[in-house]
């Protein structure tokens, strides 16, 4: 009578999800680890301040064991840059990353919430803000003030919060019709409760996903940003590292290849993350067998 | 009288999912004009047997085994393009939800028309008069206009209508249509189920039916076949059938059913107790572990259709017991 | 179809995000380190102070808030952006003269990513979990991983130091003085590498949608109805299937202008593209404010008239919303 006990797949198991087990996902977390590593311990790793001149000029790639990435133009060392350069270029992606998960959560939630003219207003505004080709408000930003990591992480937030809004605002506008936010309004819990404790905890999930994607829009920006040479003149990050082997870029491409393969492995990783996590929440977009 | 062949015959035809057998060897046959429902509760695998005849499975579902006989070829094993020439102009299919079975951006007119041009030499302006033709005949009103018309300017009855005209267009020899009302509003059900038995002996089509609304099934078809867990349970002509069947399941499915008043509820098979039982490690009559009558004996092996009558069988180790007077109804 | 009727509905519901974006430039307008009178006075020498409050005064500096606020509302919808200090010439002026080259890099990325996206999509949802859906969902997350200026540089590298095929910058070959076809090809060959570089993103992003639209729309019922019918498989795949997928693709593809268009600023640089990305990087570099605002709302502007014929488009395709 007992069907389900002699079929073997059925013994619970403790290990993770499929979708977890996937070789790739496994490996862009790694990745995203060991950058994380790289960038707390920086100082540590780095051999050099890469803005000292340490070396001979224009050292190639293995050429010199002490310079194991070779050299710029100044003989500053680029393995020293693109450990130091983790630094700004994360902190620029997850703060100005948080930043836009505070506001976009804010605005979506509001509007998802309470509908009606508090919605149309706020996705008013949502969609301005959408309108304005975000790397040009960002310049125009970064144009009031001296530029600095803490500036560019507000302009990168500040232009990038809608996408996190309507993502908000459509899990408040299907929670706050759920069973459980029902009981709890009907138990008469005022609606600041009911939105942080009875919606917010379930909408979570999505919009930290959303956010990873925001993480690695932040990355792509700070380096567009510094690229353009916009940023701190005396903070290394990998857009500034490849903005600089620019001038060289027909003979010591590597000078700009290099930043930028670090800042391609970080980026992919997340979106492989954010992709996965996608998935797990919601099975049907996955379509992967 | 010349015994003619029938216009389809499923010979243990068994379909599945991997790892998941869901039909598990059919045999049916549909004789020349005769209408034939499939009756069974949701989840017993009518609906995949009649995307499996045409081979419009879903896409991890297979045929696993058996055939599918139909004008001499095999359905089962043709050639891609050969079957193509049958679907649509030999058999033709009608789905259930008539607000996702018609394409939304192409006008009626011209994915009716589309049936026509594929299987007939004619010219875009004569499958025109031919698609207006049609939609007049399955009851839309002016036709003409309507012909430009998109499928939101419908009402769910209309675009089932509409559905039967695309169906009908190449004269296919067989009808199969999968629970055709079950989306429409009651009054709508009649007028459809009307419309296709009358199509169906103008142009002497045979149908199989796929519902689960017994009601449906007395009214418009002449036999039918019970089917459970995979399995065809009972299949006989409606007369007798419905003045007494023989496997226990279908007098369950009969009680609950005329207690109900003769149309379709939701609740209505509930009422047996228990439901569809997990098709995983079955072993003997799947109904077996549902049924007032099951004997030991039931769970050994699954018990093979037997002649009960006259074109009447039954698949039930119990039937002698299940003939003695109403044993279900006592059982309530 | 009803395009007209469509301009004015789009065009009336755009007006308040007009409206709203023309109130951020205002206020970063007034964020910014000096003004309008700060910056003539740095343009042409130094001021005494009592002349600078003249002008203060003639340009209506001293009025109050709300009322600049409206003056300068009512010059948005003039088109008077004001002058740029940096090239002593109204802002219009100058836009209007580097416009035509970033929407030349524009449209032809935006064709490129578009078309190559659809194809790409189209290919993987065809072939749906099998190496070649694998090798391709790879290939366009990598590219939607790296930064356009990047894949710009590497390119250079590639295709023009390298390989030689292709100018490494510029709009054009300088005193070349080409005319008519010569002209226009010399033109086509200083296009290819900076497309190719602004539409990689892009090409990634369309090619994953159309991938996902074409997944649900093949899963629909009416694809297994126009299978019943005895269709040819291609003939459902693009009547049936492409038709209805390409109706959320180019609904999104419209979102993404704006992104395209911060992407034309870098691109630009790296390629020295005489367009509004160099014309921002100097106006930056200059401090021109008006430049700047400028840019951001005449972008804007584009932006919104781009999303009106989107949406006709979109309305074009799907006959639920043209009704």
């Amino acid at each position: 009578m007992s069907l389900l006990a002699t079929d073997p797949n059925d013994r619970p198991r403790l290990r993770l999800p499929k979708s977890l087990r996937n070789p790739l996902f496994v490996l862009a977390v790694i990745v995203l680890l060991g950058v994380l590593v790289m960038a707390v311990f920086a100082a540590q790793i780095a051999p050099y301040d890469p803005l000292d001149m340490v070396n001979m000029p224009f050292l190639w790639p293995f050429a010199d064991p002490s310079s194991p990435l070779g050299t710029d133009q100044l003989g500053r060392d680029l393995f020293s840059g693109i450990v130091q350069g983790s630094r700004a270029t994360l902190l620029v992606g997850f703060s100005s990353a948080v930043l836009g998960l505070m506001i976009g959560t804010c605005v979506g939630a509001l509007a998802g919430y309470f509908g009606g003219w508090v919605d149309i207003i706020l996705m008013r505004v949502t969609e301005i803000f959408q309108t304005m080709p975000t790397l040009l408000l960002i310049i125009v930003i970064l144009a009031i003030g001296n530029p600095s990591i803490p500036l560019i992480a507000i302009s990168i937030g500040l232009a990038a919060w809608p996408m996190i809004a309507r993502l908000a605002r459509a899990e408040f506008l299907s929670l706050r019709e759920a069973d459980f936010v029902m009981a709890a309004r009907a138990l008469g819990y005022p609606t600041g409760r009911i939105i942080l404790r009875e919606i917010l905890p379930n909408a979570l999930p999505t919009l930290i996903v959303g956010a990873s994607v925001l993480v690695a829009n932040g990355i792509l920006l700070e380096s567009a940003v510094s690229f353009l040479n916009l940023g701190d003149p005396n903070v290394v990050s990998w857009g500034s590292l490849i903005g600089n082997g620019r001038t060289q870029i027909r003979s010591e491409w590597y000078l700009s290849a290099l930043p930028g393969v670090a800042t391609v492995l970080t980026v992919l990783s997340l979106n492989i993350l954010g992709d996965r996590l996608t998935d797990i929440l919601n099975p049907r977009s996955g379509e992967r067998s | 009288m010349i015994p003619k062949p029938p216009v389809l015959e499923l010979l243990k035809l068994e379909v599945g999912f991997p790892g998941a057998p869901i039909v598990k060897g059919i045999d049916l046959k549909i004789e020349e004009g005769e209408k034939v429902a499939l009756v069974g509760e949701s989840g017993c695998g009518k609906s995949l047997t009649a995307f499996s005849i045409l081979r419009l499975l879903p896409q991890a579902a297979r045929i696993t085994g058996g055939q599918v006989i139909f004008d001499g070829h095999d359905l089962a094993t043709l050639p891609a393009h050969e079957l193509r020439r049958i679907r649509g102009k030999g058999i033709a299919l009608i789905l259930q939800e008539p607000m996702t079975s018609l394409n939304p951006v192409l006008p009626i007119g011209l994915q009716v028309a589309e049936n026509i041009l594929q299987h007939e030499k004619l010219s875009r302006r004569a499958a025109k008069e031919r698609v207006i033709e049609l939609l007049d005949l399955v009851g839309i009103p002016n036709p003409r206009e309507r012909y430009t018309m998109y499928p939101h300017n419908f009402s769910g009855g209309m675009r089932q209508r509409v559905m039967i005209a695309m169906a009908i267009a190449c004269n296919p020899r067989l009808l199969i249509a999968d629970e055709p009302t079950t989306a429409l509003d009651v009054t709508i059900q009649a007028q459809v189920m009307d419309l296709l038995e009358d199509l169906c002996s103008k142009l002497s089509m045979a149908m199989l039916l796929i519902t689960h609304d017994l009601g449906a099934v007395a009214q418009w078809t002449d036999r039918v076949a019970v089917m459970y867990a995979g399995r065809i349970v009972e299949t006989a002509p409606i007369a007798p059938f419905f003045a007494g069947p023989q496997h226990p399941y279908s007098q369950g499915l009969m009680n609950s059913s005329v207690d109900d008043g003769w149309h379709y509820s939701s609740h209505r098979l509930t009422e047996i107790t228990g439901n569809v039982h997990s098709a995983l490690g079955e072993r003997g009559c799947a109904f077996a572990p549902r049924c007032p009558l099951a004997a030991p004996g039931c769970r050994e092996t699954p018990p093979p259709l037997e002649l009960a009558g006259p074109d009447w069988h039954v698949a039930c180790y119990r039937r002698a017991e299940a003939m003695a007077p109403s044993p279900v109804a006592a059982s309530h | 179809m009803g395009l007209l009727r469509t301009i004015r509905r789009t065009a009336l519901q755009a007006l308040p995000t007009m409206f709203g974006i023309v109130l951020i430039a205002f206020i970063l307008l007034h964020l910014m380190p000096g003004d309008a009178v700060d910056a003539i006075s740095g343009m042409s020498g130094s001021s005494s102070q009592e002349t600078m409050e003249e002008m203060r005064a003639a340009y209506g500096l001293n009025d109050s808030l709300p009322v600049q606020f409206i003056r300068y509302v009512a010059g948005v919808f003039t088109l008077n952006f004001g002058m740029s200090i940096n090239y002593s010439a109204p802002v219009l002026d100058v836009i209007m003269e580097r416009l035509p080259a970033t929407l030349t890099l524009m449209f032809t990325a935006f064709v490129l990513a578009l078309s190559s996206g659809i194809v790409i999509g189209w290919a993987m949802a065809v072939f749906a979990g099998r190496w070649v859906d694998r090798l391709l969902t790879a290939g366009s997350l990598l590219l939607y991983s790296a930064p356009n200026f990047w894949v710009g540089l590497m390119i250079i590298v590639y295709f023009s130091a390298k390989l030689q095929l292709f100018p490494a910058g510029g709009a054009e070959t300088i005193g070349a003085d080409l005319q008519g076809w010569a002209w226009f090809t010399d033109r086509l060959h200083h296009l290819v590498l900076p497309s190719c570089a602004l539409a990689a993103f892009f090409v990634a992003i369309y090619a994953r949608l159309t991938r996902a639209a074409m997944l649900e729309v093949l899963r629909q019922d009416y694809i297994r109805t126009a299978h019943s019918k005895g269709l040819h498989p291609m003939l459902i795949q693009f009547r049936h299937g492409l038709r209805n997928a390409l109706i959320p693709v180019t609904t999104v593809a419209g979102l993404h202008l704006g992104n395209m268009l911060g992407g034309a600023v870098v691109v630009e640089t790296v390629f020295n593209w005489p367009g509004l990305g160099r014309l921002t990087m100097n106006a930056l570099a200059a401090r021109d404010t008006q430049v700047l605002l400028g840019i951001l709302l005449l972008s804007s502007i584009a932006v919104i008239v781009t999303n009106v014929l989107i949406d006709w488009l979109v309305s074009w395709l799907d006959p639920r919303i043209r009704s």
